[in-house]
């Protein structure tokens, strides 16, 4: 301030006010609301009647879900303590929950042991999901696991898992012995290990060694079911994708020529077809006599169709790498097998990481069709024994909304988890 | 002088043809064909053998037969008496005709919620967020049987319609839900109705006129004629004229309770209409990220570049984001088509009769020639799917950046 007005102005103040707080308007849940949801006429049309949609559904749901019944023998003993009230008959899942989740043939004193079996899965999966997190000698366990998983599930003698995986063993030490001088060698000659170790082992008779009570393939059924065909196909589908994906890239022309047809050929009919292929086409196609159980058939069939689909999306990442790599592989004098499981492979995996989930979701989704081949998995139980029998004839929303409720979180958790390991790999520097 | 001259040519030996890169690929392939042959020769004996004992072949002579079973969605003539190969064409329809349908409604739901999401209203973005993750999440099949259900065993039988105290009543007397299905007003053609569809027809020929002309205007003169009040105008005015002048000769048929069943008017079966939703929210949720994927990948940059052009933001929309956009989402969208199509084999979990229901149903049950009757089924699938993907193959490479 000069002094030049020093007798023109009466009052200066010599220390600032205190900052006033905003408009009322502008400030908190209210400004907020104001950009967020109001911010211009139509939006707070939508805003309103999107509301209205919540308040609808909610006003629906929350009665039914919070009134709902979890005690009663039947439907009727239901809808008599709800007495016209509102309100789910959540009963059926208590009184059911056994057969929901392990079908209605399976032995009831050996539930125990698919338990197990889901309990011992996530052991097993965790060192392969968080690698990082998790010590590398738990992936010996994750070797062993599927040879526990079929002893627990179907029982029988000990022996044929382990003579199966005696036969990997075998397989993996010619393999790792012939490695060195040429891949194809390794391969084959462990392929042939293997099933000379399995041909000698199948003559050893096995019945009754160290056995289990066994349970057979038809009697499984509920969400079990579901989780078995979804664990085994994508995992089987996998290797037998990445072949096709190499093939189809190949430059030798016949096997480039079979890798497409069947890719295609997979890719372009539905699922169901191949379920019924499995179900009355293929016992023609074996040797006559053959009993092949339905299961196994479903499983080669759901595993193909799998595989098609996680080959064109590994087409996708190898395709997706810039052209150098392939050329700086060939460069450092890398043979064919070496360059695509040391540079091409590892990198064009990764991009694929999310496709791959994708296609698992949909498949796991999707092996609720087996429904349809009449076999009673977890739509199949509620559709087949659970709405026909006389206790819960009508009982609908509450088996429809578990089972949804069931693939929601495992579908959800699956892509979540998809999500999380992209930021993960995501190792380019931006 | 020094000359170059090539190695000496080896002579061929036979572990070249391991050793060698260049004859390596030749044994290999040599193996794969013994293999595929050694397979299929495989499959086809045990097949003979098996068709032998069984006292069956392969032939498909059944097509011709009468099918004696009725189909409760016909779109040509049909009846007891006619032909399996009948039934099969009455069942593709059915199909074509489902896929069709959850095709377009999907497209819609799809673009809606894949927008709504990228809004910046918090709810809507949310709400639409619950939905894509919801119904993607969960399997089609259940989503179908949910819809059958409410179809079969919410809506009020049509018995509750009568009386005086009816419990259930139509919407504008024109409209009835039932567990029977929907029944809705059909027109009726009399005479001269065909001539007002005619007009209407042309007149969407006549839209694609005035539309190619205005563009070929603006970018010839840079003048700009008005597309909207036209546009409908040309649309429903002469049909609207025809129809009057022509005396109304197209009528509504309404359906009407007549005993316990309504009658008149065009019943949608409950099983078509739980298939149609049901696919189509289903793959709507598909589309919907899609949709969102397509116009993010269309980077901030074109839009502010084409703001300080000094174009408005609807044609910002229309003349920059959406022409990259859909260059994104168009491939995928065509393949959500694709999976709509296979996904409607599974009418057979509701009993719509399409055509795995017809051939791959009944058909198949009453022959017993499960092999050819399940390779025709594959054979239209496949049909079908290379159809699509060879028009998406000629969309790609059309719409491929032409870049230098």
């Amino acid at each position: 301030m000069s002094d030049t007005h020093q007798h023109s102005i009466r009052f200066v103040r010599e220390s600032m006010l205190p900052q006033q707080e905003p408009p009322a308007t502008e400030r908190g849940v209210i400004k907020w609301m104001r950009e967020n949801m109001f911010s211009s006429i139509p939006n707070g049309i939508l805003t309103l009647i999107a509301l209205y949609a919540v308040y609808a559904i909610l006003s629906g749901l929350l009665p039914w879900l919070l009134n709902g019944i979890w005690d009663a023998p039947s439907i009727r003993a239901c809808r008599e303590i709800l007495d016209g009230q509102t309100g789910g008959c959540f009963a059926v899942l208590t009184e059911r929950w056994n057969q929901l989740l392990f079908g209605f043939k399976y032995p009831t004193h050996l539930y125990w042991r698919p338990t197990v079996a889901f309990i011992l899965l996530f052991i097993a999966i965790a060192p392969v999901l968080f690698y990082n997190t998790f010590p590398r000698q738990m992936l010996i366990f994750t070797a062993l696991y599927p040879f526990v998983a079929y002893w627990l599930i179907w029982g029988g003698s000990i022996l044929v898992p382990i003579f199966a995986l005696v036969g990997f063993g075998v397989g993996y030490i010619v393999y790792s012995k012939y490695v060195a001088q040429s891949f194809a060698m390794g391969f084959f000659g462990g392929i042939a290990g293997a099933l000379v170790t399995w041909w000698l082992t199948g003559m050893i008779p096995v019945e009754g060694v160290l056995a289990m009570e066994a349970v057979p393939s038809r009697d499984m059924g509920g969400f079990m079911l579901n989780l078995i065909l979804g664990t085994v196909c994508v995992s089987l589908s996998i290797p037998f994708g990445i072949a096709l994906a190499l093939g189809r890239q190949s430059d030798m022309p016949f096997i480039k020529w079979i890798c497409v047809v069947f890719i295609e050929f997979i890719r372009g009919v539905p699922l169901i077809t191949l379920l019924f292929v499995a179900s009355v086409v293929l016992a023609y196609f074996l040797p006559p006599g053959t009993n092949f159980d339905l299961i196994l058939r479903v499983i080669i069939m759901i595993t193909m169709f799998a595989s098609a689909y996680i080959a064109e999306v590994i087409r996708g990442g190898l395709a997706a790498l810039p052209k150098g790599q392939y050329e700086a592989a060939d460069s450092l004098g890398l043979d064919y097998a070496q360059s695509m499981r040391l540079i091409i492979l590892p990198q064009a995996l990764k991009i694929s990481i999310p496709g791959i989930v994708n296609v698992a979701v949909g498949l796991f989704k999707d092996t609720t069709l087996v429904s349809v081949i009449s076999m009673f998995d977890l739509v199949g139980m509620i559709r087949g024994p659970i709405l026909a029998s006389t206790e819960w004839n009508g009982v609908y929303w509450e088996l429809l909304g578990f089972a949804s409720f069931l693939f929601f979180i495992t579908c959800y958790g699956i892509s979540q988890y998809s999500q999380w390991l992209e930021r993960q790999l995501n190792t380019d520097h931006r | 002088m020094t000359t170059l001259s090539d190695p000496p040519r080896e002579s061929f030996r036979l572990s070249m043809l391991l050793n060698d890169t260049r004859y390596r690929s030749y044994t290999f392939q040599f193996i794969a064909l013994l293999c595929v042959i050694a397979l299929f020769s495989f499959l086809g004996y045990n097949l003979v053998k098996n068709l032998q004992a069984a006292g069956l072949n392969i032939s498909y002579k059944f097509l011709g037969e009468t099918s004696n079973y009725d189909i409760n969605q016909t779109l040509i003539d049909y009846s007891s008496q006619s032909t399996h190969w009948r039934a099969a064409v009455v069942g593709v329809l059915n199909t074509l005709l489902v896929a069709f349908l959850a095709c377009v409604t999907a497209t819609i739901i799809g673009v809606v919620a894949g927008v709504l999401r990228l809004s910046k209203n918090w709810l809507i973005s949310k709400l639409m967020a619950v939905y894509v993750e919801a119904f993607r999440n969960v399997p089609v099949l259940i989503w179908i049987i949910i819809i059958f259900t409410v179809m079969t065993a919410v809506l009020p039988q049509p018995r509750d319609f009568r009386g005086e105290n009816a419990t259930a009543s139509m919407w504008f007397d024109a409209v009835a839900f039932t567990n029977r299905g929907v029944y809705i007003p059909k027109p009726v053609l009399e005479s001269g109705g065909m001539a007002v569809v005619i007009v209407f027809l042309l007149s969407i020929v006549g839209v694609f006129a005035y539309r190619r002309y205005a563009t070929k205007l603006l970018y010839a003169t840079g003048k700009m004629l008005p597309t909207g009040w036209p546009t409908l105008a040309i649309l429903f005015v002469p049909a609207l004229l025809t129809y009057f002048v022509l005396g109304k000769p197209i009528s509504l048929e309404m359906p009407v309770l007549a005993g316990f069943n309504f009658k008149g008017g065009i019943n949608i079966l409950g099983s078509l209409i739980a298939l149609w939703f049901a696919l189509a929210i289903y793959t709507g949720a598909f589309i919907a990220e899609n949709v969102r994927a397509g116009i993010q990948a269309v980077s901030r940059g074109q839009t502010e570049a084409a703001a300080s052009l000094g174009l408005r933001p609807g044609r910002i929309m229309n003349l920059v984001i959406l022409p990259q956009a859909l260059r994104v989402i168009i491939p995928p969208l065509i393949s959500n088509y694709l999976n709509i199509t296979k996904n409607s084999s599974l009418a057979i979990a509701v009993g719509y009769m399409d055509i795995t229901g017809t051939l791959g149903g009944i058909t198949l049950n009453q022959t017993g020639r499960a092999i050819e009757a399940i390779l025709l089924l594959m054979a239209f699938y496949l049909a079908i799917s290379l159809a699509i993907s060879f028009i998406m193959n000629i969309y790609n490479s059309k719409m491929k950046l032409k870049e230098r």
